[in-house]
């Protein structure tokens, strides 16, 4: 039974991981190439690696969004489902996606940028510090309830004895 | 003119054969049908519609207005290309084969298809990442070569490149995921590697070809049709990744529910 919760406490992490990457991805797409149009498909500035990367982390996002999902629903199945651990898992992958989209593949790799204006550093910093700020929240729910692990460690010895 | 007209012929004659090919797979896999419905369990009709859809895409690109367009406009090639080469083999792995003649066939026949499925060669091209550079190394070679504007003067290469394509693509999406017995199944991590790779490189390949056109093809074209495999591809691929994950889920379901057939 305790190996199981343990599976668990990690698996909602990381289904809500994947998703998050994928959600960050997907909303990346929708709202600012599709709706807004102010991402570009392609820029005449884009690395060959840039391009490559972003190629691969298109790819895995998608993948990651269903898989995640999938995750999820065999927790729920097997009842291992804990809401706070998996929302903190979410907001890590979201704000990591997005803070290396923003630094690496925006700045470094010059894939695209977040708008094409003169001024584009309010963009960056807004950009950057909502996903730091994801990454740092998302932290603190995955400390607190790596915290309730080590509670119910000692429970699952009261039980064996 | 005599010329022109003769050229014109040969494209029909193409056309004749296609339709003669798309009628026969049509026929076989529906007195399979009936032949499994007189011996065994019924066959369920989703699959047959399923391969009777997966027939029609691959006819619709190859046959008619969107393939006569597809000549001369890039956009409507990719439109071509993304049912031959994605949509169909997703309809027709869908609609199972193998299995239907497994059935239908007489068990000395059946085992015999069976040895030819544990063959080496089955096994080498079935491998996912054989069948990922059949089918993606493929495209690289189709539009980032002159190969794309040679295909459009040359009914044999014309009729060539169209079968690789649906070829390709079947083996592709059959090494992912299957519906039929697969003796070579790879394990789903490996799988998994190998469709992500496979779909960013399809993604790259879409960006490289709005950025650099095949020789023959005008930029505004070539950006639509990039656009269109780009985002296309993705839709198909959803539902491939959809399958692959089902099948991982399928697998762990907890021991409990488990019925023993």
């Amino acid at each position: 039974m305790f190996s199981d919760f343990k599976k668990y406490l990690s698996r909602n992490l990381w289904s809500g991981f994947l998703f998050g990457i994928g959600l960050a991805a997907f909303i990346d797409e929708t709202v600012f190439h599709q709706l807004l149009r102010w991402h570009h498909f392609y820029d005449r500035s884009t690395t060959d690696v840039g391009l490559i990367s972003d190629g691969l982390f298109h790819a895995f996002s998608w993948f990651a969004t269903i898989w995640g999902l999938f995750l999820l629903a065999d927790l729920r199945r097997k009842q291992g489902f804990w809401f706070k651990r998996w929302w903190g898992g979410m907001l890590v992958g979201s704000g990591g996606f997005q803070l290396y989209d923003g630094i690496i593949q925006h700045k470094l790799m010059r894939i695209h940028q977040i708008r094409y204006v003169e001024n584009i550093l309010p963009y960056d910093l807004i950009w950057n510090i909502i996903a730091a700020i994801m990454i740092l929240v998302g932290c603190i729910l995955l400390f607190q309830t790596k915290n309730h692990e080590k509670k119910s460690k000692g429970m699952g010895a009261t039980y064996e004895q | 003119m005599n010329n022109n007209h003769n050229h014109h012929s040969t494209w029909d004659t193409l056309d004749l054969y296609f339709i003669i090919g798309f009628c026969l797979l049509l026929f076989i896999y529906v007195l399979a049908a009936v032949f499994a419905n007189h011996k065994n369990r019924k066959w369920p009709l989703y699959r047959t519609i399923f391969w009777i859809l997966g027939i029609l895409c691959a006819a619709i690109s190859l046959v008619g207005p969107i393939a006569n367009r597809a000549h001369f406009d890039f956009t409507f090639h990719m439109i071509g290309h993304l049912l031959l080469g994605m949509l169909s083999p997703l309809l027709m792995v869908l609609a199972a084969p193998i299995s239907l003649m497994m059935r239908a066939l007489s068990v000395t026949a059946s085992r015999r298809l069976s040895r030819v499925l544990r063959s080496w060669p089955i096994r080498a091209i079935s491998d996912p990442i054989a069948s990922s550079l059949l089918n993606i190394g493929g495209l690289w070679i189709l539009y980032l070569t002159d190969l794309y504007s040679l295909m459009h003067q040359n009914v044999f290469l014309h009729l060539i490149i169209h079968i690789h394509v649906f070829l390709a693509g079947y083996l592709f999406t059959s090494s992912m995921i299957s519906f039929d017995p697969n003796p070579h199944k790879a394990s789903f991590t490996y799988r998994a590697c190998v469709l992500i790779s496979a779909l960013a490189s399809h993604g790259i390949l879409s960006k490289l070809i709005y950025a650099n056109p095949p020789a023959s093809v005008s930029k505004v074209q070539a950006e639509a049709g990039a656009m269109l495999m780009y985002y296309g591809g993705d839709l198909i691929d959803l539902v491939l990744i959809y399958f692959l994950c089902l099948e991982w889920y399928k697998a762990t379901r907890p021991r409990a529910i488990t019925i023993p057939t």
